[in-house]
């Protein structure tokens, strides 16, 4: 399958396969547990103003929202979507008070598509009518709604092996004590079971994540049950929840980073020196997400072909079988290699990451880059004492203002990397940046170009700016000013058209949202007469008073003398002479395009300034549209 | 990337105080010839070498004077005899005048392509360090033109041969085509034509087809340029999120005002610690932006202007925003003070950049060591055919491992690392890698050892290879399957079978516990492929069968599950009575093996 067909997001240089190898290994099963009670439904905005939030729209705002992002970047992960506290019930184990949500075409636990994000996206209009809300757990009643929804999800997750799987519950709830209503026994009872219940799944292989909803006035207590649910045990509970949201958007925030899986990419051992080696994880925070796979279909069915590659031999026309050998031509002879020794050259180092040394950290250039950076962070997985190690160094790193120059002796591609301490970063929605190390990739010298010396003025100086200059340009800095600015600020806008354009034809929809380019400057603002005059007074100081002027005559003055442009008149003025032998309405009308050469098709096209690009298909489509045919 | 042409000299003191360093010298250069008789096949490269005792140029002809300057060789295009040519550069007994040789260059420039095209270079050498430069292709925008500044250079696309051909034939090109045929997934022999094919595109589970027409009304179209978003700190923006590679905005050439501008809004940034942010469409037609960071870039040199660094930053759908622990909450794993301070030492004294002298391994003068390594296998191999892998010399193992000049000047800090710290393996799992993991350690031990003995280390791999001719006695790393092969062949012993075998086994449980990736599967295959056919010939099916069974009752459940499932795939079951008769398992038993074990297992 090819990733890029159209070439879209390849830009200058080629698409670099390398980094797409760096698949994650597992896929992703995920039970979302949605508490529907009616104290979800009670209503979190605290300005009168504002349209009226729920928890539960928020709970369904934040799946929403994760589905669009897995249904892009993720789409083999698979979901089940399961209310609890319902009233109508809908489960294979015919359980009381839980409800598998689901869509047409859609098996209960499979892969999102594009009607189960639309029609959940849209489940709050429908729900009281068709699933409605109750209280699971009441006074006089032995029904456990949570009990059953942990069974239902632990059944719905048989599916897949623990191998090749990760599985998890994901508990949506605003409720802390979820038997506040019970007591005595039977509420003692009912917290052993339940907290069995979930110890069970645990034990096979399920982990259990809660994303609780709190109030902006009292904190979830995670204490009164719901850590003995998920396993949390001492310290851990008081790190649980870093800090109370103040903010609805954080709290989304925070929903929305938590539902995500964390996926190692491969575990390294990395060499610091004379046989001290620690364990670290690797892990790919930014990757360009590119726009899903395509193949081909048979126009007629629309089911998918096969394709067959053969390598054929182009002397004789045989079929090669075996894997054939390599050869590069050099001194005009072809020099055979065998995959061996392809691989054994490019086996430099026998370690997976190899510590060389420290640099300071102004020795990282801005041109030392060649491809998305790897974070890395420690594990006692294997190694016990590998953490302690890596945060001395971190902290050294960090404290001294250096980073660690390594090797990474990939198979394919090794390379030097630069490992760059990363202090850990937060803010009210949470952690922004994770602590740890990121590895960025250095060119080799065979990869960075000269290009200042090609701008060499011979026997001069360059000009430079002088100090008025300089402050001109500071003011101009200083105007147009981002100020909280974000790289997570632009969604991109080409990957937005392309999977609304897919998601419009996949439900059948005619129109197609406009989407909106986030990534265009603001014209507004740039036009303030603030910063006009700014820019007026730096063009100015710069260019001089009359640069416009200056330019336009030095435009019109090189269109009328230059020698290309005389050339080119001649040119036209020779073709315009030569289509002239031609009827080209004539000919375009009995299809006898085709009968003329490219020289002759170019003439047209020379003479009539059109673009003289293509295959000689692609003239003719050419003179076809400009005639008007 | 369109490379013009180029014209170069190279200016060599062969005098005597550079004789020391000349084997670096004919190194480098002979592989700057190789790498332009691959990527810049019309440059031309002319030799002059200084310090010479005899005197052999057109200046002392013509005027007099320039001693001890000889042109080696003209300037003419690059060719294989100009590489063999500096691998045996003569050593000199004057000491050389580089003012004269540069004369000498010059001159010849100017005499022999006095036209003002290409790129005209002069390599003065006197020490071993010495960059390669390559012209490249822009784009002009406005009144900046912009350049990759990194793009990196990968390994040479190579063709694939076909032997099909009669030797005889001279005509022979051996290369090969491949053929791509769409059929049917329902039915195999019927082929699909071009015009019956659409292209389907995914979302979620869903193939939606659309026809390249359709998509070119719909797509994102936007316009071509390079637009201003505005200026943000410096700070806002981690160094982590550079994308890709990195392009230069320069000024036009010639063009005072515009340089100017560069420089006064570069010079401004960078006092004011600021950076901009640009949204770029390099091509018309192009069906993606850009958002990228622009940073001052200012020159020190005099004659070059100041400029723009450019790199790509990520989308918001780019960033995974995993959570990660704070350290602070792993109280156990807290360095304690003294802990603190031998890291803190570490990291100050195994210093690549001290103040005092050079910065070592800069990425600008640290060559791709795997592309010298295939430059010079290349090279080596022209001459003849049978060669094996160059080792990695002295310079490029600089690259991939710790000098251990400075790592033994700074033993007593190591030794106090290793003293303060205590690593051990986690009894609860029992995984593969901790035999790699002590391996290595021993590995670099001897290493140490070597180093202080004064004794260059060599690499094993080469080594160990046996010439088939030879008898084999063990099974190597490099041709397995063959010295197998051959080990199960020889009759003067019968103890060769047995060895063979247990040594393949050996091999295979090896190549398999070292695994990275599956990056040694294939291999492994075709050594358990071999050991199955070797042992129905032999007649020993039940040393392979009880390897088999062990291997998966060793694996079932680790890491390793993976490779055993490759195996029915691959034909690789137990050995049946029918295929080697001191079996004691039916066809069907020996097939339905994996399986059953598996069910077992779960």
């Amino acid at each position: 399958m090819d990733l890029d067909p159209e070439g879209i997001f390849r830009d200058d240089s080629d698409s670099d396969n390398e980094l797409y190898e760096e698949k994650e290994p597992t896929k992703d099963l995920a039970v979302y547990l949605i508490d529907a009670s009616p104290k979800m439904f009670e209503s979190i905005t605290a300005h009168g103003d504002e349209v009226e939030e729920t928890y539960f729209d928020i709970a369904i705002n934040c799946i929403t929202q994760s589905l669009k992002t897995q249904i892009i970047g993720r789409s083999y992960d698979e979901v089940a979507l399961c209310f609890f506290n319902t009233k109508e019930k809908k489960n294979l184990q015919d359980l009381s008070g839980v409800y598998v949500y689901n869509v047409m075409e859609r098996e209960a636990f499979d892969r999102p598509t594009a009607m189960l994000i639309k029609e959940f996206s849209s489940i709050k209009d429908t729900f009281m009518s068709k699933i409605g809300s109750h209280y699971g757990v009441l006074p006089g009643s032995r029904e456990n709604s949570l009990y059953n929804a942990l069974w239902v999800a632990q059944a719905l997750l048989r599916k897949g092996s623990v191998r090749t799987c990760s599985k998890r519950i994901l508990i949506f709830t605003n409720e802390d004590d979820p038997f506040r209503n019970m007591t005595g026994a039977i509420k003692a009872d009912m917290i052993r079971t339940t907290v069995q219940r979930a110890k069970d799944a645990q034990d096979l292989g399920i982990s259990i994540e809660l994303l609780p909803l709190s109030r902006p006035d009292e904190n979830f207590n995670i204490s009164v049950f719901y850590a003995d649910v998920i396993g949390l045990e001492g310290d851990e509970i008081s790190e649980f929840l870093p800090t109370a949201s103040e903010k609805l958007e954080d709290m989304k925030d925070q929903l929305r980073k938590r539902i995500f899986k964390k996926r190692k990419v491969r575990t390294l051992l990395f060499s610091i020196a004379n046989g001290i080696t620690i364990e670290v994880n690797t892990y790919c925070l930014i990757r360009p997400t590119l726009p899903g796979s395509t193949m081909w279909l048979d126009s007629v069915t629309n089911v998918p072909l096969k394709i067959e590659r053969s390598l054929i031999c182009a002397d004789t026309g045989a079929l090669i079988q075996e894997p054939p050998k390599l050869f590069h031509t050099y001194k005009n002879q072809k020099i055979l290699f065998s995959m061996d020794q392809i691989s054994e050259i490019k086996n430099i180092s026998d370690s997976h990451l190899r510590l060389l040394g420290f640099k300071p950290l102004d020795c990282l250039k801005d041109y030392h880059n060649l491809r998305p950076s790897t974070f890395i962070f420690p594990t006692d997985e294997e190694i016990i004492g590998s953490t302690r190690i890596f945060v001395a160094l971190y902290q050294s790193m960090l404290c001294l203002k250096r980073f660690a120059l390594a090797f990474y002796g990939r198979s394919s591609n090794p390379r030097l990397v630069a490992l760059v301490a990363q202090d850990e970063l937060i803010s009210s929605s949470g952690q922004i940046e994770p602590p740890g190390m990121h590895m960025i990739y250095l060119p080799y010298s065979d990869d960075i170009r000269e290009v200042e010396e090609l701008h060499i003025t011979a026997g001069a100086t360059a000009p430079r700016a002088t100090d008025d200059q300089i402050k001109k340009a500071s003011a101009l800095i200083k105007r147009i000013d981002l100020k909280d600015f974000s790289v997570l600020q632009f969604a991109n806008p080409a990957l937005q058209r392309h999977y609304g354009i897919l998601q419009a034809l996949a439900l059948g929809e005619d129109e197609m949202l406009d989407i909106k380019d986030e990534t265009l400057p603001d014209e507004e603002g740039l036009a303030r007469s603030t910063v006009v005059h700014l820019l007026e007074e730096f063009k100015t100081a710069v260019y001089g008073e009359n640069h416009d002027q200056e330019e336009a005559d030095a435009l019109t003055l090189k269109a009328s003398n230059s020698e290309a442009s005389r050339k080119r008149q001649k040119l036209t003025e020779n073709a315009t002479k030569e289509c002239a032998k031609y009827d080209w309405n004539d000919l375009a009308e009995s299809g006898q395009l085709k009968n003329l050469t490219v020289l002759d098709l170019k003439f047209y096209l020379t003479a009539h300034d059109l673009p003289m690009t293509g295959k000689k298909e692609v003239l003719i489509n050419r003179i076809l549209s400009h005639l008007g045919k | 990337m369109a490379r013009n042409k180029e014209t170069l000299i190279l200016l060599i003191d062969v005098g005597p105080s550079m004789h020391s360093v000349l084997p670096e010298v004919e190194n480098v250069c002979s592989m700057l010839v190789q790498k332009k008789l691959i990527f810049g096949k019309t440059h031309e490269v002319a030799v002059v070498l200084f310090g010479t005792e005899d005197t052999h140029n057109d200046l002392e002809k013509e005027v007099g004077g320039y001693e001890h300057v000889v042109v080696l060789r003209e300037i003419g295009v690059v060719d294989g005899d100009l590489v063999e040519l500096l691998q045996n550069l003569p050593r000199g007994t004057s000491p050389g005048d580089f003012l004269d040789a540069i004369v000498v260059g010059i001159d010849m420039l100017l005499k022999k392509s006095p036209s003002g095209k290409q790129k005209k270079c002069l390599y003065l050498i006197t020490d071993a360090k010495c960059s390669t430069k390559d012209p490249f292709e822009g784009t002009k925008e406005d009144q900046v033109w912009v350049y990759k500044k990194t793009s990196e250079e990968k390994f040479p696309t190579l063709k694939k041969y076909s032997d099909k051909a009669h030797p005889s034939a001279n005509y022979a090109t051996h290369e090969v085509k491949v053929g791509i045929e769409y059929k049917s997934t329902k039915d195999p022999d019927k082929f699909v034509p071009p015009e019956q094919r659409i292209k389907g595109y995914s979302y979620g589970p869903q193939v939606i087809p659309i026809s390249s027409a359709e998509w070119d009304a719909v797509k994102f179209k936007p316009e071509k340029g390079v637009k201003l978003l505005g200026f943000t700190d410096a700070s806002n923006i981690l160094r982590h999120y550079y994308m890709k590679d990195v392009y230069i905005f320069i000024p036009e050439p010639g063009n005072a005002k515009a340089t100017v501008a560069v420089s006064a809004i570069a010079r401004g940034m960078k006092e004011m610690n600021k950076c901009a942010i640009l949204r770029c469409v390099w091509r018309q037609g192009q069906g993606n932006v850009v958002i990228g960071l622009l940073t001052p870039n200012l020159s020190s040199v005099d004659n070059i202007p100041d400029s723009f660094y450019f790199n790509v930053l990520p989308f918001a759908e780019d960033v995974r925003e995993f959570q990660f622990p704070s350290f602070s909450n792993f109280p156990s794993c807290q360095p304690d003070e003294q802990q603190q301070e031998v890291a803190d030492d570490l990291v100050r004294m195994l210093d690549l950049a001290p103040s005092d002298t050079k910065e070592v391994l800069q990425a600008d003068f640290t060559a791709n060591p795997v592309l010298e390594r295939f430059y010079r296998f290349l090279d080596l191999k022209s001459k003849n055919p049978e060669v094996d892998v160059p080792q990695l010399d002295r310079r490029l193992k600089r690259i991939a491992e710790p000098d251990p000049e400075t790592f033994s000047r700074h033993k007593p800090i190591i030794d106090n690392f290793q003293k303060q710290f205590e690593l051990k393996e986690n009894p609860k799992k029992k995984k593969l890698t901790r035999r790699a993991w002590r391996e290595k350690a021993s590995a670099s031990n001897e290493e140490e050892v070597g180093v202080n003995d004064g004794v260059p280390e060599v690499h094993s791999a080469s080594l160990v290879k046996c010439s088939t001719s030879a008898k084999v006695e063990k099974v190597s790393d490099l041709n397995p399957v063959q010295d197998f092969e051959a080990m199960m062949a020889r009759r003067d012993s019968s103890k060769w079978t047995r060895k063979a075998i247990k040594d393949m086994q050996d091999y295979i449980i090896d190549l398999l516990e070292n695994s990275f990736d599956g990056n040694s599967y294939p291999k492994a295959i075709e050594c358990l492929i071999a050991l199955r056919k070797g042992c129905i010939l032999e007649q020993e099916p039940k040393e392979f069968n009880q390897f088999l069974i062990n291997m998966y009752k060793k694996w079932n459940t680790s890491d390793l599950a993976d490779f055993l499932g490759l195996l029915p795939s691959k034909n690789i079951t137990l050995i049946s009575k029918s295929e080697a008769a001191d079996s004691d398992l039916t066809e069907e038993e020996a097939r339905n093996f994996p399986v059953k074990l598996e069910d077992s297992f779960e």
